[in-house]
């Protein structure tokens, strides 16, 4: 200690500046993370970049010819499912914001000491496999089953079949059970950033808004709402894109008839084995996310808020 | 609804409160008071935290129920109103500006919710006003402390309210900026003439801007009155040692018979002016005799005799003293009490006034006040100190 105390405070202060400006030591610790990236990102990403651009069979193997037509001959084939995992996730999204919404609200602001409680509840499924709870609900909806018949005799089937997103006295195999699926399974990654974007508003600026006139659903539209714009467009980003990609509700709950993207993708690779295809398909997918995602966060004006 | 709405200046009272009370459980927050604000006055609601101002504050903004009673807004009653319905506008204590509005917007909040189409002039004659009209689009967080505070008050009083509400307003300031922003709120309100209640734990704000203080202790109303009537007659020991400095000396009643009283403390006689004392006197019985530490008088005890007539004299030590700069502040053991406080102003300074020195403190009887000795000589004096 006496050492230390003699020197100067000069010498100690360069040294801190030399560390600062010209020692590598800051870039040593972002190796890890930069390792990652290439092994489990960038390293599958070319890989597959290279796959899409192959011809060949699995028999005499695939070579690199540059053919870019399979994307061009994926996208005219498949286009309805690209369409369909579009819409059923945009629907699922705004289904899990409409749930999703209230309930944060009501645990940012009313749930009093029993707002632990349930956001425990809210996680709560993340404790049975994604795959495992998806099969409950195959189990929940089929045929005969109970809630089937308790949605035929309240005649909500007669309604959802006038929309045709039921078809007679079936739920499963339809387009409701695979939207209804992909709204549950993504329903705590729209609520908890919601959550936490309301719980970081001060109450005071209700109390504020309600002195300066407004009322309690101006103050809401107002107040409340913009100020959470981070947490809703975070938890519908947090939503929509792994609804897009997904495979597993269309698999368990719908028919041949809602198959999306997911499922294409599964097959070529896993079934057909044409690999170029699939490997195509997964990047117009991440092409087509990546545009929709672009042009929503310029529209919500949150591009320093996210 | 017009622009100049709810101003209404010419009635009597503005704000009537009348057996307000508020409870949270067990716990009375604001036990059942009366309080009547005349129009156009700069009120104060003064006491230490937890003593109910704020809570009472918040009633007549009606952002709090009252447990009982009835709030009054210029003869009309507002108790079941919701805020949103209140005449009134409050300045919050962490000014609440809406993080995501720019200044313009915050201040033309409340002017918007009445559907006021044409806000410009206003907005930017408000933003004039407390003098902050280049920084029009700017979001609050790009704001010093003391413009945001500036902005919380042009956006409440852009929409002309009945009362101002300023709920510890100047609290997040730093000193100097605080007794800046004191002469500005006391400009505007001169200027704009609407009747401010105002809510402070600091006396020295709360005397250099109210016309009239109420001081609040543990949910009651203390002493209500104009600042300098409370500071030199004040009615509860509470009162004397909140406000400023007291000394408290107890004293036995000899003599009642005369418009003087003739008390005895230890084996000193004082005098007290009958009219000074806010306690009906009984011959025997008890006072306590409070007089403030700038109107006694230190004279060393070698000049005893040039003292005037006429003067309470108490003999006492010097036990300490420190140099304040205006005034030399000293303490004084005396027989009749300990650590009696003196201010001196440093005019002509004896330099023989040095601890240990042997003193005669003296003042003019009228200058002390006669309080009940039934309460407590310390009430008060840890609260005043955290200003």
């Amino acid at each position: 200690m006496a050492l230390v105390s003699d020197k100067p405070p000069a010498p100690r202060a360069t040294a801190r500046t030399a560390a600062r400006g010209g020692k590598p030591t800051p870039y040593w610790l972002l190796l890890p993370g930069i390792l990652w990236l290439l092994v489990f990102f960038a390293a599958p990403l070319v890989y597959q970049a290279s796959t899409s651009v192959q011809t060949g069979s699995l028999e005499e193997g695939f070579q690199v010819t540059w053919h870019f037509a399979t994307y061009w001959d994926a996208l005219t084939e498949y286009y309805p499912q690209f369409l369909r995992s579009v819409a059923y996730a945009a629907t699922a999204t705004a289904l899990c914001l409409a749930l999703g919404y209230p309930l944060a609200y009501l645990i940012a602001f009313k749930a009093g000491r029993w707002r632990n409680v349930l956001m425990i509840l809210v996680i709560a499924p993340f404790f049975t496999s994604f795959l495992i709870r998806t099969l409950a609900w195959k189990t929940i909806l089929s045929d005969g089953g109970p809630v089937v018949s308790a949605l035929a005799s309240l005649h909500v089937l007669d309604v959802t079949n006038a929309f045709g997103v039921t078809e007679g006295h079936r739920v499963l195999a339809t387009p409701l059970a695979v939207v209804c699926g992909l709204t549950y399974n993504f329903l705590p990654f729209m609520i908890l950033p919601l959550y936490t974007s309301l719980e970081r508003i001060d109450v005071r600026l209700h109390e504020a808004a309600g002195d300066l006139y407004a009322r309690p659903l101006t103050t809401f539209r107002k107040v409340t709402f913009p100020l959470s714009m981070p947490g809703v467009v975070a938890g519908t980003l947090l939503t929509f894109i792994p609804a897009t990609g997904d495979y597993i509700n269309a698999e368990l709950l719908g028919s041949t008839d809602q198959k999306m993207i997911g499922n294409v993708i599964q097959s070529q690779f896993l079934r057909v084995l044409d690999y170029p295809t699939a490997a195509a398909l997964s990047f117009i997918l991440m092409a087509a996310i990546l545009a929709m995602v672009t042009v929503y966060i310029r529209k919500s004006g949150t591009e320093d808020l996210v | 609804m017009t622009a100049t709405a709810p101003t209404d200046s010419s009635s009597g009272t503005d704000v009537r409160l009348t057996a307000i009370s508020k409870s949270y459980g067990a716990f009375t927050a604001v036990h059942p008071l009366e309080l009547s604000v005349p129009a156009g006055s700069f009120f104060a609601l003064l006491g230490a935290s937890g003593c109910g101002k704020t809570t009472t504050l918040r009633m007549i903004a009606g952002l709090e129920q009252p447990t009982t009673g009835t709030v009054e807004l210029a003869g009309k009653d507002v108790t079941a109103l919701p805020p949103h319905k209140r005449p009134v506008n409050t300045v919050f204590q962490s000014y609440a500006l809406f993080p995501h509005l720019d200044i313009y917007e915050n201040v033309a909040f409340g002017l918007r919710r009445r559907g006021i189409k044409s806000v410009k002039k206003q907005v930017g004659d408000m933003l004039d006003l407390v003098q902050l009209g280049d920084y029009a689009r700017r979001k609050p967080h790009q704001l010093s402390g003391g413009q945001q505070q500036r902005v919380a008050v042009a956006r409440a009083l852009i929409n002309h309210p009945q009362v101002l509400l300023l709920d510890e307003p100047l609290g997040a300031l730093d000193l100097k900026l605080r007794r800046q922003m004191q002469l500005e709120l006391k400009r505007i309100q001169t200027e704009v003439g609407i009747t401010f209640i105002h809510v402070t734990h600091d006396q020295e704000e709360a005397m250099t801007m109210a016309d009239t203080v109420a001081v609040m202790n543990a949910g009651r109303v203390e002493q209500l009155g104009a600042p300098a009537d409370l500071y030199e007659t004040p009615r509860t020991t509470f009162v004397a040692n909140f406000l400023g400095t007291s000394n408290l000396i107890t004293a036995e009643v000899l003599d009642t018979s005369g418009e003087t009283l003739v008390l005895r403390a230890s084996d000193t006689k004082l005098a007290l002016p009958r009219v000074r004392c806010t306690t009906a006197p009984r011959a025997g019985g008890k006072l306590l005799v409070g007089i403030r530490p700038e109107k006694i008088t230190l004279t060393h005890a070698d000049d005893a005799g040039t003292i005037p007539e006429g003067r309470n004299r108490v003999h006492g030590r010097i036990t300490g003293s420190s140099f304040i700069g205006v005034s030399t502040q000293y303490l004084v053991d005396s027989p009749v009490a300990t650590g009696l406080s003196v201010y001196e102003q440093n005019i002509e300074r004896d330099s023989r006034l040095m601890p240990g020195a042997d003193v005669v403190l003296h003042w003019n009887p009228g200058h002390s006040f006669g309080l009940d000795a039934a309460q407590s000589i310390e009430a008060g004096t840890d609260a005043g100190e955290g200003t």
